[in-house]
């Protein structure tokens, strides 16, 4: 224990901000981005990978941030519930949510929204299946998941140019 | 009441006026608090479910770098417990633990992984005891009594209600059906872990953040705990990350952040972890059940005799008004003209059970839409008209003194089967398919609370200033059902503004009026009817300075869209916020209190106080099933759920809130169970959670959920604001029977337990093959010793509501 460093000092591009951080090392990027930037947008509901709340996108992509060493992101980018709207502006899948009543108690909200916006940046038509596949890893124990795919289908047809 | 007339806000779609934060991150939950110079505390938690505490070393720990405090038992003398007749809890264990993951000790320190660090060093010596596992060793092993209060021996409740000859009923029924079910326990799974953040403020005073349903209940229990005046102590409720029940109870950690915040002077700050929330549990009772029902020839129910035998678990929590409820709603769906009701709640050595969606009636509802099932089968009718013909009539009192008001049951079941083409497919849609229904009813806000009083279970406090904002005050916790869209909305609709203009603040003991939580269906009327009286008063003020302004009587002005106008002549006018101005030069500063106290229910006999309520919720549920005969695996393609809800107050929530429902009812169908195992004899034989994570308990996924077609049948109830009656639990309770007969209808297999899991087809798959009754279920009802009956007769038979003489009753006309 003793020879492991009290922390480390690392950047990350956090939703588009170039964030100098210092951590201590065994930190997950989900307690990096609750405790040590405040980002308390992303929520956790196990800390073992089965819950899904605590997505984020890195370099695009989803991932389930308590699975994720801090250590492991220095320099990647890192996108958070925080950076989806421009401004006070929501971004079309937020918008969506709040219209449709996809998220009730809104706890497992943030990691469905990123997790819809990695589909959505990739698949701009998702079917309802691809829909149903790409969130399967979230678990939302308030909406029966219904109203969560009429939103991302929603968010789909808004975001028509 | 301004309940009449065009309604411009309610009934209209609209996104929740918390809805913004909930998708911007914004929504700040108990664990989101951060405070300056916080610590984090960490609970030590029984590794046996029944032990003697002989030792606690913590010197180790107390030595390790950045821990600040060690409390064990010794620093809590005071028992607490959420019901006033079940004080039986230790913040932290008072020389016995009860279950695995019961509360030992805690360490705070400067941060988490410090704390669970610290954990490591304490050293616990216990004295393993005999372990109860299930309600039936608590029968047979009265010692060692893993309470010393309670009924008798290990049992902490147990009842017998008899409303009528119900042996007499039977006897002279054409059919009488008998038949054992079980329903395994599950638990809530919010996916917020609880979370709470005590801070002692300048004055030495507690505040106290927390993932909590109930902080009027949470505050007047802190005081108790805590021996201290509630005037010194706040609660805040933040908004819930999912409650569903679990956060229903004091709980332990609660407590000992509070505790600890004092005695150090900052602010303490806990998280379970997942498995923590599991241990924490106080979910859904396992309850075994025994249901002999009569029946005429036609399918009109005479009598009804149910015996329950409720797993408590280690601790009492609801558990008293668990063990009611087994019971006293059964009498509320349909005409039952005699009906008997024998009750025992066992303590074993698990987490303790309590409330989860649905309180205590998804057991018997199970039982009795099953045995429906069975009844139409056998007089061979369609199972859809047998209920039709039996549904219970509005305005009427039931065999145990419930007041039922509206009832949309019977057109529930007309659209349930009508857009789900019942006829056309009930016994007709061929091998391995299949279609099943069920009904079910619910309370919309329990009757009395859980201490006795008789003040008002809601309180609306509202300010209007000159600036045209109104600020709307009121104890309701936002759990994620829409608990401040409803307070907004009613008040919006009744001052004619716009709701996303209304501040809300509710939830904090030190700024709102009392509410007694979400729980019980009971926030949408109870502080509805509140908002509404709070509201009128206020318009009332405002309404007669505008009047002088518009030289009209007051009775002529209607407000609408921000504006208060003459109602014939709606150029007469001035904006809400003009009329507010001349209301505050004519009255002073402004504002205005609303309560709400359910009326009084007319039965007079002991224990008549659970079970009734404003109105009753009224729900079909149809559910279409496909079999796999060859892996036993249930597909369900779609379900149709009608819910009676009275009025609308917003489609989108309350169609979440129905879906929501029919989600985790179709998850205690198919998979959800909270089970233990006994570790082998050569370690410590000790009964543990089989599986604590949210990987190995499973729940349904986007993947698993089918269809949901969602019908609101709208038959506005007069006890509920502009008509609105629950919707939050009641849809839950006919999901699981519906799967059931559904099941039966494509396989001719009866599963007469909860989950129903492939491998229970299957098993009752090969005893159809082998000729044998293709029934996989309980085969025993133990013996339990129910007292005599509390004998009440019913309203028909002459009963005055109290408790009465069996030789009273008069003939039935």
């Amino acid at each position: 224990m003793a020879a492991v460093p009290q922390r480390v000092h690392l950047k990350f591009l956090v939703n588009g901000e170039e964030t100098p951080v210092s951590f201590a090392p065994y930190k997950t990027l989900l307690e990096v981005l609750r405790e040590d930037l405040n980002l308390t947008g992303t929520k956790h509901g196990c800390e073992l990978g089965e819950c899904g709340a605590c997505a984020v996108l890195i370099d695009g992509e989803p991932h389930l941030s308590c699975l994720v060493l801090g250590v492991e992101c220095e320099g990647r980018r890192i996108e958070t519930v925080e950076g989806l709207a421009d401004g006070a502006e929501l971004h079309p899948l937020q918008a969506a949510f709040a219209d449709l009543g996809a998220a009730q108690c809104g706890y497992c909200t943030p990691g469905i929204l990123m997790t819809a916006k990695a589909l959505l940046d990739k698949d701009p038509n998702p079917s309802r299946e691809t829909i149903k596949e790409a969130i399967s890893g979230n678990l939302c124990r308030c909406t029966g998941y219904q109203q969560i795919f009429e939103a991302i289908e929603e968010a789909a047809v808004r975001m028509k140019p | 009441m301004s309940t009449q007339g065009k309604l411009r806000v309610i009934g209209k779609a609209r996104r929740r006026v918390d809805g913004r934060a909930k998708v911007t991150g914004l929504t700040r939950f108990a664990d989101d608090i951060v405070l300056p110079r916080m610590l984090h505390c960490r609970l030590l938690r029984s590794p046996h479910p029944h032990a003697e505490i002989l030792e606690i070393i913590t010197g180790k720990a107390e030595k390790l770098p950045g821990v600040h405090l060690i409390l064990t038992g010794k620093d809590f003398p005071v028992t607490f417990g959420i019901m006033p007749v079940a004080q039986d809890e230790y913040p932290l264990a008072n020389g016995r633990v009860r279950y695995v993951g019961d509360p030992i000790a805690a360490v705070i320190a400067k941060d988490e992984q410090t704390a669970t660090e610290a954990l490591d060093l304490i050293e616990v010596k216990f004295k393993q005891l005999k372990t109860i596992s299930n309600p039936e060793e608590a029968l047979q092993n009265p010692e060692p009594r893993i309470h010393d209060y309670g009924d008798q021996g290990n049992i902490h409740r147990i009842q017998s209600y008899e409303f009528g000859d119900v042996d007499e009923a039977l006897a002279k029924s054409d059919h009488v059906f008998d038949d054992l079910f079980f329903y395994e326990g599950n638990t809530h799974l919010p996916i917020e872990q609880h979370a709470s953040v005590a801070a002692p403020d300048g004055e030495g005073k507690l505040t106290l953040w927390s993932s909590t349903q109930v902080p009027h209940y949470i505050h007047r229990a802190l005081a108790r705990a805590l021996q201290m005046p509630a005037s010194h102590i706040r609660v805040i409720a933040c908004p819930n990350g999912g409650g569903f029940g679990g956060k229903c109870d004091l709980h332990n950690h609660e407590i000992v952040v509070s505790r600890a915040a004092l005695k150090l002077g900052r602010p303490v700050k806990i998280c379970l972890n997942r498995e923590e929330v599991f241990y924490m549990h106080r979910g859904r009772h396992p309850v075994l059940m025994r249901m002999r029902t009569g029946v005429t020839k036609d399918g009109k129910l005479t009598g009804m005799h149910l015996q329950t035998l409720l797993d408590g678990g280690g601790y009492g929590s609801y558990g008293p008004a668990s063990t009611f409820y087994t019971g006293v709603l059964q009498t509320v769906t349909y005409e039952l003209p005699r009906y008997k009701f024998d009750a025992c709640r066992a303590f074993t050595n698990k987490p303790p059970c309590g409330p989860k969606r649905g309180h205590g009636t998804p057991q018997p509802r199970f039982g009795q839409e099953v045995q429906l099932d069975k009844i139409a089968e056998k007089l061979k009718l369609d199972p859809a008209e047998l209920r039709l013909n039996i549904v219970a009539k509005p305005d009427t009192l039931t065999a145990n003194w419930l007041k039922i008001g509206t009832i949309g049951l019977a057109e529930c079941i007309r659209q349930a089967t009508a857009r789900s083409d019942w006829k056309k497919k009930f016994r007709k849609m061929g091998p391995g398919r299949g279609i099943g229904i069920a009904c079910s009813s619910y309370l919309s806000g329990a009757g009395l609370p859980i201490y006795w009083n008789k003040m008002p279970h809601s309180g609306v406090q509202l300010l209007a200033d000159r600036s045209g904002q109104v600020t709307v005050f009121c104890g309701a916790t936002e759990i994620g059902q829409g608990s401040d869209d409803v307070l907004a909305a009613m008040v919006a609709e009744v001052l004619g503004m716009d709701p996303y203009d209304i501040r809300c603040v509710t939830g904090d003991t030190a700024l709102t009026p009392v509410d007694l939580g979400s729980y019980s269906s009971r926030v949408t009327v109870m502080m509805g009817n509140a908002a509404i009286q709070a509201a009128e008063k206020l318009k009332a003020q405002i309404a007669e300075a505008a009047g002088e302004q518009l030289e009209v009587i007051p009775s002529r002005l209607s407000f609408s869209d921000g504006r208060v106008f003459v109602t014939e002549n709606s150029n007469k006018s001035l904006s809400f916020k003009e009329a507010v101005e001349f209301a505050e030069v004519k009255f002073g500063t402004l504002g205005a209190v609303g309560s709400y106290t359910p009326p009084r229910a007319p039965g007079r006999y002991k224990g008549a106080g659970v079970g009734p309520s404003p109105a009753y919720s009224y729900s079909a549920c149809v559910v279409e099933v496909e079999v796999d005969q060859a892996t036993g695996w249930i597909a369900v393609p779609k379900i149709w759920i009608a819910h009676d809800i009275g009025r609308t107050v917003n489609p989108v929530l309350a169609r979440g809130q129905v879906e929501g429902s029919v989600y985790m009812g179709l998850a205690e169908a198919l998979m959800e169970e909270q089970v233990f195992r006994r570790l082998p004899p050569k370690m410590s034989h000790a009964l543990v959670h089989k599986i604590p994570s949210l990987l190995e308990y499973k729940s349904p996924t986007s993947l698993d959920m089918p269809e949901i077609d969602t019908i609101l049948i709208e038959d506005p109830d007069p006890n509920c604001p502009f008509g609105a009656k629950e919707a939050g639990q009641g849809p839950l309770l006919p999901v699981m029977p519906a799967v059931a007969n559904a099941i039966f209808d494509a396989v001719g297999v009866r599963i007469d337990e909860l989950p129903i899991t492939p491998d229970k087809v299957l098993k009752a798959l090969e005893l159809k093959a082998a000729g044998k009754n293709p029934r996989v279920g309980p085969e025993r009802f133990p013996l339990v010793p129910y007292p005599k009956s509390i004998f009440v007769l019913p309203p028909w038979e002459g009963g005055d509501g109290k408790e009465s003489k069996r030789d009273d009753a008069v003939a039935v006309v």
